[in-house]
């Protein structure tokens, strides 16, 4: 290694040669992370907690198995956990009110799968309360800032997992995705972000948002280490019944350099009315180098239903979440208000507990389910999920992906569209649509407009990680966006 | 149709969320705008379309009925607000 200075910069392939060949310890690592949040989390507040004696603990550990000659490849690699996962002991607060002081007595599956893999976690992660947002500003504590630029939000809901890999603070993170959280703060935070399949990697010991919708995937400085940490994520669980039962591939087998023989398509539906031409310009060119490297482009896409994903996602999203977030009742856990009678103190711990994105969205989605309202938005919402989904299926018979921008926008400022709830909804335009159909998605740095990072989004059909990995792959072998990292 | 004050009141109640008087005419404000953006759907022919519930099918999803060992009581109350002998303390539902 030339410059120890920049550890906190390397990928996890290049760390883990590092830790292999014993040119540095996972201590050593950890160390270069944490001080490096010290140096800027007070700008960037990526993180609720920062777990630095857990994570020393973690990396001494690792370093002994380092020297038993181990080497997995996520062994010793500090990494960033969104705070809607389970870690046992360590407080996991959704960034609510409502669970400021959790802890869980259970780790979430995946969380468990980085504990034995001999992962080194050195926090838990910022996000919009509950995973409802797409900016970070509905943390009930504080939001986070884009590294690229102070000013700007850095996407959401998994915004602080996004920050802290773009900033240094941790080489990956988890993030979860129920309509565009890993997707869009990737995108605006120039690193690369997978949504599986729904069903590919276990959602047990997630903070139930949207059960239909949620996913768990990696966030990542580039695609080889989003294959890395999915070899470790995917796999059936028996703790959660909508786990896929298939084993699950060696993803690192699908990176590819050229794209010969791939056939791809661009949806027109996704470059909605209104969108940035600085993010036209960079989805053009990033189609432009696709062709280059051997794919066949099919410009003249369209997926009719596309354009209803919207409305479909803000009435089956809140309708699953208001079920879901039934569970706090201040008796159990969480928040508690004291109240003179059991209805009173219900209703005040909730008006008090959950902030103003959350309360908004279990209210809708209980009109939604209301009587006399049920079949004229919830099953009709259902329906034309089908309909999306069915047109997806469609396009896959003929294309290998699908090609979309991430986000129609750059990253916005904070405070921009915090004032208005359908703005704010309008920045998930493009990644909902690929929940509502359960498939997979990624995006990898595509380039910048006006010095602001812009993604490019790959959709494939269910299962198709590899595919996508690989078009990600040759694609940032080509450009070496993913290299370029802000100035902080 | 923009939702009434009393529409919001009710579905607050449904929800069990407290609300004061300015959340009503906030959220009331709010949620009609939210609503009458879903109007487009009525436009979608949905006849003898089934609805999904999850994108990824699946059914019967069962496993052996087997005992397996669960949490030990301390550790599942150690974060509610209120315990009394192993067991959660909730307010009166009912009054005699």
């Amino acid at each position: 290694m030339t410059n120890k200075t920049e550890l906190f910069y390397l990928t996890i392939h290049e760390a883990h040669e590092l830790l292999k060949n014993r040119e540095i310890s996972s201590e050593e690592l950890t160390k270069a992370v944490l001080d490096r949040s010290r140096r800027v989390d007070d700008r960037v507040k990526g993180f609720v907690t920062i777990t630095e004696g857990f994570a020393l603990e973690q990396a001494r550990s690792a370093d002994k198995r380092l020297r038993n000659g181990e080497a997995n490849p996520l062994l010793g690699i500090p990494v960033g956990i969104k705070d809607n996962m389970c870690t046992r002991g360590i407080r996991t607060t959704c960034s609510s009110r409502m669970l400021e002081k959790f802890i869980p007595p259970y780790n979430a599956t995946v969380v468990e799968k980085l504990w034995e893999t001999g992962a080194v976690m050195v926090g838990k992660t910022n996000m919009d309360e509950f995973a409802m947002g797409s900016s970070t500003e509905n943390s009930a504590f504080y939001t986070t800032h884009n590294p690229w630029n102070l000013e700007r939000v850095p996407g959401g809901s998994s915004g602080g997992s996004a920050a802290v890999v773009a900033s240094g603070e941790a080489l990956y993170a988890l993030g979860s995705d129920t309509g565009g959280s890993i997707r869009q703060p990737a995108g605006f935070c120039n690193i690369v972000g997978l949504k599986p399949t729904y069903g590919r990697v276990s959602r047990f010991g997630l903070v139930a948002f949207a059960s239909s919708l949620d996913q768990i995937g990696p966030m990542c400085r580039d695609v080889t280490d989003c294959a890395l940490v999915m070899n470790v994520l995917a796999g059936y669980d028996n703790h959660d019944s909508t786990s896929i039962h298939e084993t699950a591939p060696d993803y690192t087998k699908a990176l590819k350099a050229d794209l010969q023989g791939i056939r791809l398509g661009v949806p027109k539906e996704f470059f909605v009315q209104g969108m940035e031409s600085g993010v036209k310009n960079v989805m053009e060119a990033a189609i432009r180098q696709l062709e280059t490297l051997g794919a066949t482009v099919d410009r003249d896409v369209s997926l009719t239903y596309i354009p209803y994903s919207l409305a479909v996602y803000y009435i089956l999203a809140p309708s699953e979440a208001m079920a879901n977030l039934a569970r706090y009742d201040g008796v159990k856990y969480g928040y508690s208000a004291d109240a003179p009678t059991m209805w009173e103190s219900l209703q005040k711990t909730r008006q008090l507990g959950f902030g103003a994105e959350v309360k908004r969205r279990i209210m809708l989605g209980t009109y939604a389910l209301s009587a006399g309202y049920y079949d004229a938005y919830y099953l009709k919402a259902q329906k034309v999920r089908t309909l999306i989904r069915e047109e997806f299926r469609q396009a896959f018979e003929k294309y290998d992906a699908l090609i979309a921008p991430t986000s129609p926008s750059v990253p916005f400022k904070i405070g921009e569209k915090a004032a208005d709830p359908v703005q704010m909804y309008l920045s998930d335009v493009c990644t909902i649509p690929v929940n509502i159909a359960g498939i997979p998605g990624l995006t990898v740095p595509a380039g910048f407009s006006e010095g602001l990072p812009v993604g490019m989004q790959v959709i494939g059909k269910p299962l198709s990680e590899e595919m996508l990995l690989r078009i990600g792959f040759a694609y940032e072998q080509a450009t070496g966006w993913q290299k370029k990292r802000p100035s902080l | 149709m923009p939702l009434t004050q009393e529409e919001v009141i009710h579905i607050a109640l449904l929800a069990r969320i407290g609300v004061t008087s300015e959340e009503v005419e906030r959220f009331r404000e709010q949620l009609s705008n939210i609503l009458e953006n879903f109007q487009v759907l009525q436009k979608v022919d949905t006849t003898n379309v089934p609805a999904t519930g999850h994108a990824i099918e699946m059914k019967n999803v069962l496993r052996p009925d087997e005992v397996l060992p669960s949490l030990p009581p301390s550790e599942v109350l150690a974060n509610a607000p209120k315990t009394e002998e192993g067991s959660f303390r909730v307010r009166a539902v009912l009054d005699f």
